[in-house]
């Protein structure tokens, strides 16, 4: 493209990179990008006794599975749900990209994707997600994870973050609207949403939208709830939002609906000052 | 990769296939979505595939409040038996290093449904044309031999143009340099064309020259020059084609403005 002063500038297309040539490759470089591919393999790890239950191609008998992706989400789980004693850690996913900090291998405690296990109804499954899941390894997380629970019956809900900024709406709205949530449903999913459905042209993206689409693909009944915020960090606001998506699971999740203030600041730090530059 | 999404697999023999390429200012999957949405073409299957970046929403060609709520996701087929037409809809870009394993999947998919021709829409950098490539129509075509034996007397009743090969390095007078198929922008199109020859797929890329920018009315140049030749819609006076603007093409460039602003 060439500007008004003459010069050319390279232009980038939203749509598209440049076409690359396919170059032939040398062994080596060949090798280095095998050892890149697996580095990026999504590991999931089980305790040993789901381990020893999915042995032989067994599925974890799951009735409900409840993935939070994103920090408020997984705050409003932690703050309002895992509080209390009645669940088990049963298992993390190890994931590493080009945004993951520390070193690959971490410990259950550390990791950032976790799964949770009610003691006396094992059928209800919990999820935790604050890491990032890169594009090219959304599928095959889903893939992996979903691989390990059976179909039949199985209800699905995705509790994820969203900026406001990404919402899009021809009418202008003001911060006194946000927090607020969107759903979008599978065919399969019979039950009612407990807000408004996702408008036209708005979209979901990321782990949600691999996870919906496994679902839709797959005919199993799965409910995304998108949080929109305009608060970068974590918030007790936003992650209050997400109490009505849960409601319907009633005893099978038991929701603590008003969390003591003692927990919220467990849970919920003031943003760290990073720079003095904007307070 | 193909999983239908009703009781019994659709049919695909002898179909005509429809399909975008990602490439330079959607122009191919805008050009979809009006043949999907004038048509009101029915989905019959998805694409599910770790070959492309994920996303879901609302049905994006909702008429009326009882359809809108129906969940669609990032590659879908829709057909129409009555036409013989089958048409897929990719709305996300191909996973950059998954690029060669999609066109496999998409080759193998196009061989194993038994489409009788496959037209790619695609489109390519208008900055990057060379001098024949200026003037005139923006429009080029290309076709693998095998689709050449059948469609050759209607191309040369519509008389279109066919995508020039440029010297790989121009201006360098080299007798090995052979002139060769470039297609800037063009996202999967060149490669694909080049496989199907290999594989004799029966197969044509319509292209047009463009810029990103509001691309909607390279869309409809891109679809009106298909209809040419498919005669999706046919209407005997020599008005303009109507084609229906599906609803999800709403604020293509953002939000409505803040009142405060000004």
């Amino acid at each position: 493209m060439a500007t008004f002063f003459g010069e050319v500038l390279s232009v980038y297309s939203r749509a598209v990179e440049e076409d690359e040539e396919e170059l032939e490759e040398n062994e080596e470089d060949a090798q280095i990008r095998k050892e890149l591919e697996e580095k990026r393999d999504v590991h999931l790890h089980w305790s040993p006794e789901v381990s020893e239950s999915l042995k032989s191609g067994n599925k974890l008998q799951c009735s409900d599975f409840i993935l939070a992706v994103g920090h408020n989400a997984a705050r409003f789980l932690s703050v309002y749900v895992l509080t209390s004693s009645n669940w088990d850690a049963v298992g993390h996913v190890s994931v590493w990209n080009e945004r993951s900090r520390g070193v690959t291998g971490q410990s259950s405690e550390e990791s950032a994707c976790v799964f949770y296990r009610r003691k006396e109804n094992p059928s209800v499954l919990i999820c935790q997600l604050t890491c990032y899941v890169a594009e090219d390894q959304q599928f095959q997380w889903t893939e992996k994870v979903f691989d390990c629970l059976q179909h039949r019956e199985l209800n699905v809900t995705v509790l994820s973050d969203s900026s406001m900024a990404d919402y899009k709406t021809a009418d202008y709205l003001c911060s006194s609207s946000a927090p607020f949530l969107r759903s979008l449903h599978t065919s399969a999913f019979s039950g009612q949403p407990v807000c408004p459905s996702l408008e036209q042209p708005n979209i979901v993206t990321g782990l949600p939208a691999a996870v919906l689409s496994h679902c839709q693909v797959h005919r199993i009944a799965a409910v995304v709830y998108q949080c929109y915020s305009d608060v970068i960090g974590p918030d007790s606001v936003s992650m209050e939002t997400y109490k009505p998506a849960l409601t319907r699971h009633g005893k099978s999740i038991q929701l603590d609906p008003s969390p003591s203030t003692d927990i919220l600041r467990k849970f919920v730090r003031p943003t760290d000052i990073q720079s003095n530059l904007y307070i | 990769m193909f999983i239908s999404s009703q009781k019994s697999p659709p049919r695909f023999r002898d179909f005509t296939l429809v399909m975008p390429a990602v490439a330079v200012g959607n122009v191919g999957q805008l050009a979809v979505d009006l043949i999907v949405s004038t048509l009101n073409l029915s989905r019959v299957g998805f694409l599910h595939t770790d070959c492309l970046i994920p996303m879901v929403g609302n049905n994006p060609y909702a008429t009326c409040k009882e359809d809108a709520e129906e969940l669609h996701t990032s590659a879908e087929v829709y057909t129409a038996a009555e036409l013989k037409l089958a048409v897929l809809q990719i709305r996300a870009p191909v996973v950059q290093t998954k690029s060669k394993k999609f066109r496999e999947l998409l080759l193998s998919w196009i061989k194993e449904s038994g489409f009788s021709r496959t037209v790619v829409l695609s489109s390519s950098h208008a900055y990057q044309r060379d001098d024949r490539q200026l003037r005139d129509t923006p429009l080029r075509y290309l076709i693998t031999p095998s689709l050449l034996k059948v469609s050759e007397d209607a191309l040369k009743e519509l008389g279109w143009r066919e995508m020039e090969r440029a010297a790989a390095f121009p201006g360098v007078t080299d007798a090995n340099t052979e002139p060769r198929l470039s297609i800037p922008g063009g996202g999967i199109s060149k490669a694909l064309y080049i496989d199907s020859c290999a594989e004799d797929v029966p197969l044509a890329v319509l292209l047009i020259f463009c810029s990103e920018g509001d691309n909607i009315p390279d869309a409809f140049t891109l679809v009106n020059h298909l209809n040419d030749w498919l005669h999706l819609l046919d209407n005997p006076s020599q008005e303009p084609h109507k084609w229906k603007i599906p609803t999800s093409w709403t604020l293509l460039f953002g939000s409505g403005i803040p009142p405060d602003l000004y």
